[in-house]
């Protein structure tokens, strides 16, 4: 029980003390930063997906993989919810 | 998870129409539209969920069983990939989009500018929200039915 509770303990302080440098890192409020690849796909997106929905051609055309593993997760959890709820012949 | 009263059914009989036919739309105009695949098939999952909680998961078993549900499931995971690796035989890219600008199937580029929508656009992404679409629907389904039914069968004594 000890061991668990300092092991808990030092786990909260390496999160909170990683969670407390990013702070100094963010940007400051209303400028994004670097923007290169928001104003590409803004111009763009038209010319080169072919569709005006801006979203839509972020989520299946630049940035397809993401959407492969969203749909991945969505496979095995479906795989996992059939196999734990499994009929069971006694 | 036992049958619900007439009112319940009524009401279900009324409404799941209607939340099929939107989230039917709202996969098809993925890419003129907010929304997609994903959206839409957990709007057409909902409305199926609407059905088995008025019906009764015994009602919902005798007319649809998990397997094909399942089948249906491969089958939208099978064309989403396969149309990712079309990309890479048609455009040399894996996620390529090959029909845009190709005046073929939904290949019609719009105006720059905000222009009116256009159904015959978005090249390959009107292909993977249908596939999507049927991946969602169906997996959202059968995680639905399988949790009824593991929940019922203790009712049934079987």
């Amino acid at each position: 029980m000890e061991k668990r509770v300092i092991a808990g303990a030092l786990a909260l302080t390496i999160v909170a003390v990683f969670f407390a440098f990013s702070i100094f890192l963010l940007h400051p409020f209303g400028d994004p930063g670097e923007v290169q690849m928001d104003d590409h796909i803004i111009v763009n997106t038209q010319n080169e997906t072919g569709t005006n929905n801006g979203v839509t051609s972020i989520v299946f055309d630049y940035r397809g993989f993401d959407t492969l593993g969203e749909a991945t997760i969505l496979f095995s959890a479906v795989a996992g919810v059939i196999m734990i709820f499994r009929r069971v012949k006694e | 998870m036992t049958e619900m009263t007439k009112i319940v059914k009524t009401l279900a009989n009324i409404l799941f129409p209607f939340t099929v036919i939107f989230g039917l739309y709202i996969i098809a105009h993925g890419h003129l539209t907010p929304g997609g695949g994903f959206q839409g098939g957990a709007v057409v999952a909902s409305g199926c969920a609407l059905l088995l909680v008025a019906y009764g998961s015994r009602w919902v078993f005798t007319r649809i069983k998990e397997k094909r549900l399942a089948a249906f499931e491969s089958i939208g995971a099978i064309a989403f990939i396969t149309v990712a690796l079309l990309g890479i035989v048609f455009s040399m890219m894996f996620f390529g989009n090959f029909l845009a600008g190709s005046n073929l199937l939904f290949g019609t580029t719009p105006a720059t500018g905000s222009t009116l929508a256009d159904f015959n656009t978005g090249g390959v992404l009107p292909l993977m929200n249908f596939a999507v679409g049927v991946k969602v629907i169906a997996g959202l389904f059968v995680i639905v039915l399988i949790m009824a039914y593991a929940s019922s069968a203790k009712e049934w004594g079987s």
